[in-house]
C-alpha cells in the first residue's frame, strides 16, 4: 500500500513501506521550467526532515529539495542526472530524485495528503 | 549641461503629468532633516575645452612609459596594440552596450565571449574558459575558492614565486573566510619544495610560471605531488604572451589555469581595468566562477550564442551563488580577443619570439656589468637581477636620469631582505638603444656609487 | 520554490519573412566565427623574427600548436563591425535596464582616459613619475567623499559586488578590532535584495537573516528591530532600494542598528537617484559602494568593467585595505602595505581601476556640483512620468506612488492575457528597444524595472511611452502573437536556453566528420 504526501515546499514523498521516495511535485516542475541540472546527495547520507537534500535546477532559477522525512538515503535516481528532463516529463513517477529509508514514520502525519495538497495549491492561485 | 537633454518647459510639463507642485515633492521621502539643502561643496561645471585643460595638466605630471627606455613589468606588461583594437572596442554597439542579458539584441556580444572563451582555453590548454574575470588577482582568488569548493577542503598552499600582491589578495580572502593560506617564503631562484608543503588537508598549490621573479617553472611534477594528496594545482601567470612561447598549464597538467590577460590587447591604464583569464577542466565547471556564454539555436533553428550555466551566479543563486561576482571585463576581454585575432597562432609565437629575444640581449648586458648578477636561469621576457647597492634607490637613480629600469622587490616586499634585488622585463616595445642605454647607465650608476 | 521559472525554449509560429541565399538581411548579417575563417599562419600584424639567439626556455619551450587562428586586418574589422551591429546599445536607443543605469558614455570621458599620461602609465612605476595620477585618483576621491559626505574612501574594488566585498570586509575588521567578529556573524538583508548581497555575506563566512518589507515596499525600523540580536555585524540596506524606492526609515534604521552594536552597509548601486538630494553620510551609513559605471556614466562594455570605490564612516575608516594615497599638494605618496595601520589587507593587485577614474572624474567635473544634482532630479523625474504615464494601463505593486529613478511595475496587469512578463519584453525589442530590467526584485512578481535615466530628452520618453502604451493596450486587446512570436525582427528570435543549459557548448571544436 503506497501512499503520497507532500510538503509546502512542493517536496512529495512516496511511502512504499518504510522507504519514502522524495522528488519535486507536478506543480513543482511546472513552475521550474525546464529542469538542467540536478545535484543529488551521496548514498548513506543522514538527514534530518527539513535539511537541504537535493537540488534541482532549470535555465533561470535553482531551488533546494528539502527532506520531507528524516532518515539515511539508500539510493539515488541516477536516470534524472543524465536526464533531467525526465523531472518535466513525470515528476511523480521516473523523475523521483532520492529514496530515504524512514528514522521516524510518525513524521509522515505532519505532510500533506494528495487532498490537502490539492487544495493548498489552490490557495496559491 | 551639456549631456542633460530636459529644459525647464520639459521640466514642468513632466511634473504636471506626475502630478507634483515641485521637484522636492519627488525627494519627499527623504527625511525632511537630512535633505541636502544646499549646494554641494563642488566647482561649478565644465565645458569639454576646461575638463581637457584640467586633466590633460595632469597626465602630463606623469612619465608616460613610451616616452622613455622602459623595462618594467611585475603583473603589468607594456606591449604594442594596434590602432585596430582601440578603434574596434569603441564601436557605440560594443562600448555602450549591458552584460547581454537579452540575447536576441546581443548576439556581437555574444559571439565574441564565446570566441574569447575558445581562444583562452586553446591559449592555456585547458578544456573550458569562462567568460573574464576583473583581473588575474582576483582570478586567482577566486580559483582558489574553486578548489575548496572542489576539495571540500579549506588550506590552499601560494608558492613563494606567486606576484606578492596576488599572495596579499589570497589572503585577505582567505583570511575572511577563516580558510588557511600557506604563503611560502618568497623564492627568487625557484627553488623553494614544493610538493613538501602538500598534505591530505590541502585543496590547491598555487604556482605562477613565468613566476614573479621571471623564472619558467615546470608544473608537471608539481600537479603529480598535489593529485597524489587528491589536491589541486592551479597555474598562474601574468604575463599572456609567455603563452606563445611556453608550455602551457593544460599540458603540465593543471586543474586550473588563471592569469592576467592586459598583455594582450590593453595599455598598461596604471594598474586597470584589466581582464582576469580563467580556465579550467569541463568536469569542473559547474563551479566556476563568472559568466559563461554557450552555443544553441533559436526559434528559427540558427546557431546562437547565450548565457548559461547561470543557476551558479550570485542574482539567482544569493548566499549559495559560486561567486559574488557580477560584472566581469567585457570590453578589456574583447580588446585581448580582437589583439589575438589579428596576431593569429604566427603572430602572437612571433611576438613571443620577439620579447624572449630583447629579454636574453638585456640580460646578456647585464651579465657583463661588474657587481651584477642575473639570478633567473629559464625565464621568458622577465628575469631579476641583484645589484651591489639597495635596488629601490637605483631604480629612482635610474628614473631621475629618464630611464623605468624595473620593479625593487623591496616595493612589494618591504621586509623580505630581498633589498638588492630588481625584476626587470624587456619586452618588443623596447629598442636595442633602449636596452643598451639601460645597460650603460646602471653601470655608471655603479661605478660612480650612486652619488646624486 | 522559487516560482519566477519561465519559458526558457522558444515556441510561436514560424517567420514568415522570406530567407536569402546568403542568410542576410540587408544589413543584418550572418557572421562565421574566427575559427571558421580564420588560418593559422594568416596574421594581421606585421612582426619580424627576431635574429637567432641562445634561447633562455630551456625544457619550457612550447612546442604543441596552440591552434589560435588569425585574420588580416580587413577581415578582422569587418568581422568584429559586423557582430557589434547585432548589439543594442545605449548610443542607438532608450535603454531602460532598471537598476543598471543605461546613461549617456560621454565620449569626452573616453578621450580623457586614453591621454598617454594616463593610460600609458605602470602602476608600479617610481613614485615621482606618477604625481599626476596619485592627484587624479585623489582628487575623485576627494569629490566621492563631498558628495557621500562620508570620511574615507577605498579605491581599490574593481565593481560593484567586489565593493561590496571590500565593504562587509572593512565591517568584518572593525568586528575583530572589538573582538567581535566571532561573535556577530550574522547580516541583516531585506527580500529584495540584489543577489551579490547574500553572496557577498556568504563568501566572507557571515550567515544572513531577511527583513522583510512592509506592504508599501520599504523596511521599517520595527521589522529590522525584531531581527536585530547580539550575533549581528550589520544590516546591507540597498538605498534608493531596488523597488525604486527611499528606504524611508533610514535614519531610524541606522539609529537601531548602531545602539545594537552593528554597522550600517549600504548598496549604493542607486546612488545616482541622489546626488547632491542628501548625503550617506548624514543618514547614518557606515559603508558604500559607488558603481562608477552607473553612476559616473563609465561605459558598461557590455559587461565591465565597472569600479567600485567603497565611502566609509570615520569609525571603519581605519581599517579600509591598502593602497591608499598619502601625502598632500605636491608630493603624493601610495601606502600600498599597512604601514602601521589597520588596514584589513589587500582586494587586488595595483590600485584600482584608473582608466574608470578618469572618465568619472571627466564626468563630474563636466557636470559640476549643480549638474550632479540636476542629473538625479532629471533621472527621478523621468522615472516618475514613466510611470505616472503608465499606470492607469500597467499594475505597480506599492500603488499609484512616487518613485525615485526607476518606475516598477508587476504582471497583475497581464493575469487574463495569458501573456507573460518576459512577451512583454520580447515584443519591446520588436519595436526598436531595449526591454526593462525583467524579474528583479524577485519579491515582485513578474517584475518590470524601467529606469530611463537622465539621458533621454522628453520626445524620446514620450514616444517610449506610447509604444508602452500601445504594447499594453495590445496585450490587454488579446494581440497575442504579436507577444509569443516576439520578437521576429530582431537579429535572431527568441534562444533555447534549455537546451544550451543541458548540453552545454562553451567553446568552439572541430566539426567530427560524419
Amino acid at each position: 500500500m503506497t501512499e503520497t504526501r507532500y510538503t509546502k515546499d512542493h517536496e512529495y514523498a512516496r511511502v512504499e513501506g518504510d522507504v519514502a521516495v522524495v522528488g519535486i511535485s507536478d506543480h513543482a516542475q511546472q513552475q521550474l521550467g525546464d529542469v538542467v541540472f540536478v545535484e543529488l546527495p551521496a548514498v548513506g547520507v543522514k538527514l534530518a526532515k527539513g535539511d537541504g537534500a537535493a537540488v534541482v535546477e532549470s535555465v533561470k532559477a535553482a531551488s533546494d529539495v528539502f527532506a520531507p522525512v528524516s532518515g539515511e538515503v539508500i539510493e539515488v535516481n541516477g536516470a534524472v542526472d543524465a536526464q533531467p528532463g525526465l523531472i518535466n516529463e513525470d515528476a511523480m513517477g521516473r523523475g523521483w530524485l532520492l529514496k530515504i529509508k524512514l528514522a521516524d514514520a510518525g513524521e509522515l502525519a505532519s505532510l500533506m495528503s494528495e487532498a490537502d495538497y490539492a487544495a493548498f495549491l489552490k490557495t496559491l492561485a | 549641461m551639456r549631456y542633460l537633454p530636459l529644459d525647464a518647459a520639459d521640466r514642468a510639463q513632466m511634473l504636471a503629468r506626475v502630478g507634483a507642485p515641485d521637484i522636492d515633492a519627488l525627494f519627499a521621502d527623504i527625511p525632511a532633516a537630512k535633505r541636502l539643502n544646499r549646494p554641494l561643496d563642488l566647482p561649478g561645471g565644465m565645458s569639454e575645452i576646461e575638463v581637457e585643460r584640467r586633466l590633460t595638466r595632469m597626465a602630463a605630471r606623469n612619465v608616460a612609459a613610451g616616452s622613455v627606455p622602459f623595462f618594467l613589468g611585475a603583473g603589468a606588461y607594456r606591449h604594442h596594440v594596434p590602432a585596430t583594437v582601440d578603434h574596434l572596442i569603441q564601436r557605440s554597439e560594443f562600448l555602450t552596450s549591458y552584460t547581454p542579458y537579452q540575447p536576441e539584441i546581443a548576439q556581437g556580444t555574444l559571439q565574441v565571449l564565446f570566441e574569447f572563451q575558445t581562444q583562452v582555453a586553446a591559449l592555456t590548454g585547458m578544456e573550458v574558459a569562462n567568460a573574464s574575470m576583473y583581473d588575474g588577482s582576483t582570478a586567482c582568488a577566486e580559483a582558489i575558492l574553486m578548489a575548496h569548493r572542489l576539495t571540500r577542503r579549506r588550506k590552499a598552499v601560494l608558492s613563494g614565486g606567486l606576484h606578492p600582491q596576488y599572495s596579499d589578495v589570497a589572503a585577505t580572502l582567505g583570511g575572511m573566510a577563516d580558510e588557511e593560506i600557506v604563503r611560502l617564503p618568497l623564492d627568487p631562484h625557484a627553488s623553494e619544495d614544493i610538493a613538501a608543503a602538500i598534505d591530505d588537508e590541502t585543496s590547491c598549490v598555487v604556482v605562477q610560471s613565468p613566476d614573479f621573479f621571471g623564472n619558467l617553472r615546470d608544473l608537471e611534477p608539481i600537479a603529480a605531488a598535489a593529485h597524489a594528496k587528491g589536491a589541486l594545482l592551479v597555474a598562474v601567470f601574468t604575463e599572456a604572451v609567455s603563452l606563445g612561447a611556453v608550455r602551457s598549464p593544460g599540458e603540465m597538467a593543471a586543474d586550473i589555469a588563471v592569469g592576467e590577460g592586459q598583455s594582450i590587447g590593453n595599455a598598461l591604464n596604471f594598474g586597470g581595468p584589466y581582464v582576469g583569464l580563467f580556465a579550467t577542466r569541463l568536469k569542473n565547471v559547474r563551479q566556476a566562477p563568472g559568466r559563461l556564454a554557450g552555443e544553441t539555436v533559436d526559434a528559427d533553428g540558427r546557431r546562437s550564442f547565450v548565457l548559461t550555466l547561470s543557476t551558479r551566479e550570485q542574482h539567482i543563486r544569493r548566499e549559495k551563488a559560486t561567486s559574488n561576482i557580477c560584472t566581469n571585463s567585457g570590453l578589456c576581454a574583447l580588446a585581448f580577443s580582437i589583439h589575438l585575432t589579428l596576431l593569429g597562432e604566427a603572430g602572437l609565437r612571433r611576438l613571443a619570439a620577439l620579447n624572449h629575444a630583447a629579454a636574453v640581449d638585456l640580460a646578456g648586458r647585464f651579465g657583463a656589468i661588474p657587481g651584477v648578477d642575473v639570478l633567473t636561469e629559464a625565464f621568458f621576457n622577465e628575469f631579476t637581477i641583484r645589484t651591489p647597492r639597495p635596488a629601490a634607490a637605483l631604480i629612482d637613480e635610474l628614473a631621475a636620469r629618464g630611464i623605468v629600469g624595473g620593479l625593487p622587490v623591496s616595493r612589494l616586499a618591504p621586509n623580505a631582505g630581498l633589498d638588492d634585488l630588481i625584476v626587470v622585463a624587456a619586452t618588443e616595445t623596447s629598442t636595442p638603444d633602449d636596452r643598451r642605454s639601460y645597460a650603460e647607465t646602471l653601470a655608471q650608476l655603479l661605478q660612480t656609487g650612486g652619488k646624486r | 520554490m522559487n516560482n519566477q521559472g519561465r519559458p526558457t525554449r522558444p515556441s510561436g509560429g514560424e517567420t514568415t519573412r522570406r530567407g536569402t541565399f546568403t542568410g542576410n538581411r540587408a544589413l543584418d548579417m550572418e557572421e562565421a566565427l574566427i575559427f571558421e575563417t580564420g588560418r593559422l599562419d594568416a596574421t594581421g600584424v606585421d612582426l619580424e623574427a627576431p635574429a637567432p639567439f641562445a634561447s633562455k626556455l630551456g625544457a619550457h619551450a612550447r612546442s604543441a600548436a596552440i591552434g589560435l587562428p588569425g585574420l588580416t586586418e580587413p577581415e578582422a574589422v569587418r568581422h568584429y563591425v559586423r557582430l557589434s551591429r547585432n548589439n543594442y546599445a545605449i548610443d542607438a536607443g532608450l535603454y531602460p535596464l532598471g537598476s543598471c543605469t543605461m546613461k549617456h558614455n560621454p565620449r569626452l570621458n573616453e578621450k580623457m582616459a586614453r591621454l598617454p599620461g594616463f593610460a600609458d602609465l605602470h602602476p608600479l612605476q617610481p613614485i615621482s613619475t606618477v604625481q599626476g595620477a596619485l592627484e587624479l585618483i585623489d582628487a575623485l576621491a576627494q569629490a566621492l567623499l563631498t558628495l557621500t559626505g562620508m570620511s574615507a574612501v577605498a579605491m581599490s574594488p574593481k565593481a560593484g559586488a567586489h565593493g561590496e566585498l571590500c565593504g562587509m570586509m572593512t565591517i568584518k575588521a572593525a568586528l575583530a578590532a572589538r573582538g567581535e567578529d566571532k561573535t556577530r556573524t550574522v547580516v541583516l538583508v531585506p527580500d529584495s535584495a540584489h543577489g551579490t548581497n547574500p553572496a557577498t555575506a556568504a563568501l566572507i563566512g557571515l550567515s544572513v537573516r531577511a527583513v522583510p518589507a512592509e506592504a508599501d515596499g520599504v523596511v521599517s525600523a520595527e521589522a529590522v528591530e525584531a531581527a536585530l540580536a547580539p550575533d549581528v555585524a550589520a544590516i546591507m540596506l540597498t538605498n534608493p532600494n531596488t523597488c525604486g524606492l527611499f528606504e524611508r526609515n533610514i535614519v531610524e534604521i541606522a539609529d537601531a542598528v548602531h545602539a545594537a552594536g552593528a554597522y550600517f552597509y549600504c548598496d549604493g548601486a542607486n546612488f545616482n537617484a541622489v546626488m547632491g538630494k542628501t548625503r550617506p553620510g548624514d543618514l547614518g551609513v557606515d559603508a558604500m559602494h559607488i558603481n562608477l559605471h552607473k553612476t559616473f556614466s563609465t561605459p558598461h562594455g557590455g559587461g565591465g568593467p565597472g569600479a567600485g570605490p567603497v565611502v566609509l564612516s570615520a569609525r571603519l575608516a581605519p581599517f579600509a585595505p591598502a593602497p591608499s594615497i598619502v601625502g598632500t599638494g605636491d608630493a603624493l605618496s601610495l601606502a600600498e602595505h599597512h604601514e602601521g595601520r589597520q588596514a584589513f589587507g589587500r582586494m587586488s593587485a595595483f590600485h584600482g581601476q584608473m582608466g574608470m577614474f578618469v572618465r568619472a572624474l571627466a564626468y563630474i567635473l563636466s557636470h559640476g556640483g549643480d549638474g550632479l544634482r540636476q542629473a538625479s532630479e532629471d533621472a527621478v523625474l523621468s522615472a516618475n512620468y514613466v510611470r505616472a504615464s503608465l499606470i492607469d494601463l500597467m499594475s505597480a505593486p506599492f500603488g499609484d506612488r512616487p518613485c525615485m529613478h526607476e518606475a516598477l511595475f508587476d504582471d497583475r496587469w497581464l493575469k487574463d492575457t495569458g501573456l507573460t512578463t518576459l512577451d512583454f519584453a520580447k515584443a519591446m525589442i520588436d519595436e526598436g528597444y531595449h526591454p526593462m530590467t525583467v524579474y528583479f526584485p524577485l519579491v515582485v512578481h513578474g517584475a518590470m524595472l524601467i529606469e530611463p535615466t537622465e539621458s533621454e530628452s522628453k520626445a524620446s520618453l514620450d514616444l517610449f511611452i506610447m509604444t508602452l502604451r500601445d504594447l499594453a493596450m495590445g496585450a490587454l486587446g488579446g494581440e497575442r502573437e504579436r507577444f509569443v512570436a516576439a520578437p521576429v525582427h530582431a537579429p535572431r528570435r527568441r534562444l533555447d536556453e534549455t537546451r544550451a543549459a543541458r548540453q552545454p557548448t562553451l567553446r568552439w571544436a572541430k566539426p567530427t566528420p560524419a
